[in-house]
């Protein structure tokens, strides 16, 4: 279906429907229930979810195929933002024009930034993109070039917004936020009472959850075509692909580019939603937050990405909402003395602490489990299939799971 | 004219932390061939050293005082710190002025452990992995780290100030026979001197040392050191701890500069890796003198002359010097061949 | 008529000379073994030909075409494929996945964006992949990862793979090294295999006396840095000077 293979339709539908029921899925305990803090069914949340998918998606396309760590991807989110908001300021609020521009320029800019960049490989490549973003970050954030045309691009730290003194020429009377051609606002959300519980349906989360999807779909003809296999190569052995012939500058190139325009999509959509766009976006704190969304999820995998950008975004929600009361509730059922003492001991994880777990999570999985989440299931679901077959199988099976992507 | 002599003066300290870190980090990459993105939260520990043995010092009995009331009526807290009522007021007051310059001893044995620690208990196993994953099991622990401080002492900056006796400037302006006054503050005098004083020492310890000796010949050829019957892995752990020290007491002796913050580590880490770059991976004369040209190089584009044609070039000159000198000398300024290249 | 010559070619590493006015003319559909003793600029020579080192003097015509200053992509795609002394293959891909990339190489050149093409639906380079597996008796282990396999096996899909671009020169660097008696036979019998089946020159550098005397038609050999003889292995065997280069070598070794 689709020219992917049975596999990988299986998985897009899943995914698919993941997306599509999300609103319920997420929702699973009744409002004003005590479980109810641990909800990730709001528009808001849901949103973050995928655009966030979307950016650790493009990060692996290069990261996962060919090996080369960039450290400075949040400067694409960024630029995709700012597009985004300029089209609202010049044209309109609707959000397409915007998109395709943000699309277009993060590819110029890491077309740039990929020819310079790749001319080194491994630590260098590292730094080099990670020294780039910084500089685009500090651009951004004093809005030097604004400041050297005399004018304003990115707004420094107030960052950049919409005002009513800008021309917006498009603009119609009932336009006041984000919209999709007029059609539908971004902001417009549709809620479902039922008994106990409450469901939102966003639009624009499903706005974003299509565009994952097709992004996501993108992602897997990437991976099973010959340019995939190519990039795999670039990864396993550099010396073997020139002496054959390839020239791997262009394909390490076009990955980047690639890469890159997926974050400027997710930079895009983020200003879809909010119609803001700030520097912060572009630190290297948000660079390493995609490489973790990757790592932890799976790198070289198709669905450990997504997997990985919902695992953190879901947690650092979660965690943050977790306070003193919370715990002492949980081990309320402990006597007294044990429960002050187990509140001691989690307190610095949670609430604010989660950026601990978060790096403490992060050491584990490099260490132990270097295949991500993904890898993780794959273990366990191993473990249980053992029993019922012979040892042949397994082994091949074990080959595949090394190398998920090959398949 | 004075303004640029002024300038480079206060190049000097930040190019002196750039220095101190880089030489750490690139210790640690010559002699383990790892890359350490933790690097910049050693030096954030080493500043909370100094933070710490302050409040250490600091700490105070409360007695009350009912003769005298605060402005809610209550009667007056009056805090004797305990070095005070140790070794009497004047001394006891002297140590605590002096808690900076006193953390150092603190700091070096600390910092010696901390390095040896993690080399014996994480980076040893990452020696075979590849450098991507050593980036991320580095970069890992490098968010454990600062947010355990984060979890201990605050978001917010802590002042820690220099010893009185270094409060105010020191002007150079007589010194150098102009009329104007060059202003510069003691205790950055008192930074420079250190850091020079550091790196000197180890360069020395590398140059005139059996153990130096052993370590230069392992960063030139490892293989062939080992095959020499010496146990090159245990010199390198101690390395490792030493890089640990550097990067700490560059921290301790910056704290007045700059209030520690949990984060000041990461800040320092990305410019000190372009500072490692542009020097050449693997040279520690590279390091140290990329360090103190990009510093001064920083501090020359705040100039306002240079502002005022360039607005906020000096918010971006390192990265953009070090973009230039990658493409111009892929190797660095005295970067050695082969090193990280395929 | 010669597909590679090789005119006054030197090279130096600093005061060093590897190589120093070589001429070497590889005729078409021959085998070309070149020996020499350690040091003799063997490798040196070699990377001169594939691009990876560019010679200070002197001319390397491939086929009528200067090679000098080509990429090794370039060289390639030109017609010569290189063996590595260790097989260079990509561990971690799988066999048929290693084959298809060359063929893929053959077919659509240094770089092409074909993001969007399925590789299932390429019938005509898995069809070419397979026969080629088929062919060097690979097929029952294509699902394996490359870096498995026995190192007898790594070798035979290096070569593998460069035959399925078709090459018109062969380069094969010290293509047995390290390999144990079994392996050795095997590879023999496999580049025997090639010249019988395939109008190829092949090239090769070899320590391993049987392995050269097993399969060279001609034979040179290099003394530090230039060619001392060229002829048939026949009368390579009892030449004066060979004898003398290598027995210098043993005593100087000794």
């Amino acid at each position: 279906m689709f020219g992917i293979g049975k596999r990988d339709s299986t998985l897009l539908i899943i995914v698919a429907i993941m997306a599509l029921f999300a609103p319920f899925i997420l929702n699973p305990f009744p409002t004003g229930s005590a479980m109810a803090q641990f909800n990730a069914g709001y528009p808001d949340l849901m949103q973050r979810f995928v655009i966030f998918g979307i950016f650790a998606i493009g990060f692996n396309l290069l990261f996962g195929l060919t090996g080369y760590l960039s450290f400075g991807h949040a400067a694409f989110l960024g630029i995709g933002s700012y597009a985004v908001v300029w089209m609202y300021k010049l044209l309109d609020y609707n959000v397409i024009p915007g998109l395709f521009l943000a699309v277009i320029v993060s590819a110029i800019f890491a077309l740039a930034i990929g020819f310079i960049s790749l001319r080194r490989s491994g630590i260098y490549f590292s730094i080099l993109t990670l020294a780039f973003a910084q500089m685009m970050f500090a651009i951004s954030y004093s809005d030097l070039i604004g400041r050297f045309l005399g004018t304003t691009i990115t707004n420094g730290e107030t960052g950049l917004q919409v005002y009513t003194s800008d021309p917006q020429i498009l603009i119609d009377d009932w336009e006041s936020v984000p919209h999709l051609l007029g059609i539908v606002e971004m902001r417009s959300t549709y809620t479902l009472d039922a008994g106990a519980w409450s469901f939102d349906f966003n639009a624009g989360y499903y706005f974003c959850a299509v565009i994952l999807l097709i992004m996501f779909y993108l992602a897997i003809r990437i991976f099973r075509s010959p340019f995939g296999m190519m990039l795999r190569a670039v990864k396993s052995n550099q010396q073997r692909m020139n002496y054959t012939g390839l020239n791997t500058r262009p394909y390490t190139l076009a990955a980047f580019v690639i890469s890159g325009m997926y974050a400027g999509l997710a930079g895009g959509l983020l200003a879809s939603m909010d119609p803001l766009a700030g520097a912060e976006r572009m630190q290297w704190t948000a660079s390493g937050e995609v490489v973790l969304m990757t790592i932890l999820g799976g790198a070289g995998t198709l669905i450990g990405p997504v997997l990985g950008a919902g695992f953190i975004k879901y947690f650092e929600n979660i965690f943050a909402k977790i306070n003193d009361n919370v715990l002492h509730s949980w081990f309320a059922i402990l006597p007294d003395g044990m429960e002050d003492f187990m509140v001691t001991i989690v307190h610095p994880f949670v609430g604010k602490g989660w950026n601990l777990t978060l790096g403490l999570l992060f050491m584990l999985v490099v260490i132990f489990l270097p295949g991500g989440l993904v890898e993780g299931g794959q273990r366990i679901g191993r473990v249980f299939r053992r029993r019922d077959r012979n040892a042949g199988s397994v082994e091949a099976d074990a080959a595949k799971q090394r190398n998920p992507a090959a398949e | 004219m004075d303004a640029i002599l002024l300038q480079i003066l206060n190049g000097l300290d930040k190019g002196s932390a750039y220095a101190l870190i880089a030489l750490g980090l690139t210790l640690i990459f010559g002699t383990l061939g790892v890359v350490n993105f933790a690097h910049g939260a050693l030096f954030m520990l080493g500043a909370f050293c100094a933070v710490t043995v302050q409040k250490l010092l600091s700490l105070s009995t409360i007695t009350l005082d009912e003769t005298q009331k605060d402005f809610l009526g209550r009667p007056l807290e009056i805090k004797t710190p305990y070095v005070e009522s140790w070794f009497g007021p004047e001394t006891g007051s002297l140590i605590i002025d002096w808690s900076v310059p006193l953390a150092i001893l603190f700091a070096i044995p600390v910092m010696l452990f901390i390095g040896y620690v993690m080399e014996r208990g994480l980076i040893k196993h990452f020696y075979k992995r590849p450098h991507a994953d050593q980036i991320l099991v580095t970069f890992g622990l490098a968010i454990v780290l600062q947010e355990i401080i984060k979890y201990f002492y605050g978001a917010n900056p802590i002042p820690t100030p220099a010893p009185s006796a270094f409060v105010g400037s020191f002007d150079f302006a007589p010194l150098l026979g102009l009329d104007t006054s060059l202003a510069y503050p003691y205790w950055r005098l008192v930074y420079f001197g250190f850091s020079t004083l550091i790196i000197g020492a180890v360069f020395a310890f590398l140059q005139f040392t059996t153990f130096g000796m052993v370590v230069r010949a392992g960063m030139a050829d490892r293989e062939t050191v080992g095959l020499l019957g010496i146990d090159i892995d245990k010199r390198f752990s101690i390395m490792f701890g030493i890089a640990a020290a550097v990067a700490g007491l560059a921290g301790v002796m910056y704290a007045p500069i700059n209030s520690p913050n949990y984060h000041m580590g990461m800040d320092f880490l990305v410019l000190s890796f372009v500072v490692v770059v542009v020097g050449g991976m693997g040279s520690l004369p590279g390091a140290v003198l990329a360090g103190f040209m990009l510093g001064i190089l920083e501090s020359l584009a705040s100039l306002n002359e240079v502002k005022a044609v360039l607005p906020g070039i000096d918010q971006i000159i390192i990265y953009v010097v070090a973009i230039v000198i990658l493409l111009t000398r892929p190797r660095g300024l005295m970067g050695r061949k082969g090193v990280m290249e395929e | 008529m010669a597909i590679l010559e090789v005119k006054n070619v030197g090279k130096r590493f600093g005061g060093l000379k590897a190589l120093d006015n070589v001429n070497l003319s590889i005729a078409e559909n021959t085998v070309h073994a070149i020996i020499g003793p350690n040091g003799a600029g063997k490798s040196t020579l070699l990377n001169c030909l594939i691009g990876k080192l560019i010679p200070d003097t002197g001319s390397v015509m491939f086929d009528g075409q200067s090679v000098l200053g080509r990429k090794p992509f370039e060289i390639n795609q030109m017609g010569i494929s290189r063996v590595f002394q260790t097989p260079e293959i990509f561990g971690d891909l799988t066999v048929m996945e290693n084959m298809l990339i060359s063929c893929f190489a053959k077919r659509d050149g240094a770089f092409e964006l074909n993001a969007l093409a399925s590789v299932a639906s390429q019938r005509d380079v898995i069809e070419k992949a397979e026969h080629m597996l088929e062919d060097m008796k690979l097929m029952d282990k294509r699902h394996m990862h490359a870096a498995a396999m026995s190192r007898g096996d790594k070798r035979r899909l290096e070569i593998s793979m460069c035959l399925a671009q078709d090459p018109r020169l062969l380069l094969l660097d010290e293509p047995t090294a390290g390999m144990a008696r079994a392996d050795t036979n095997n590879t023999i019998d496999l580049l025997k295999q090639i010249k019988e089946e395939r109008n190829i020159t092949i090239a090769i550098i070899e320590h391993d006396m049987h392995v050269v005397f097993s399969l060279a038609e001609r034979i040179t050999v290099l003394a530090q840095g230039t060619p001392l003889v060229e002829d048939t292995p026949e009368k390579i065997k009892g030449h004066p000077k060979v004898r003398e280069a290598y027995l210098g070598e043993s005593q100087d070794a000794a």
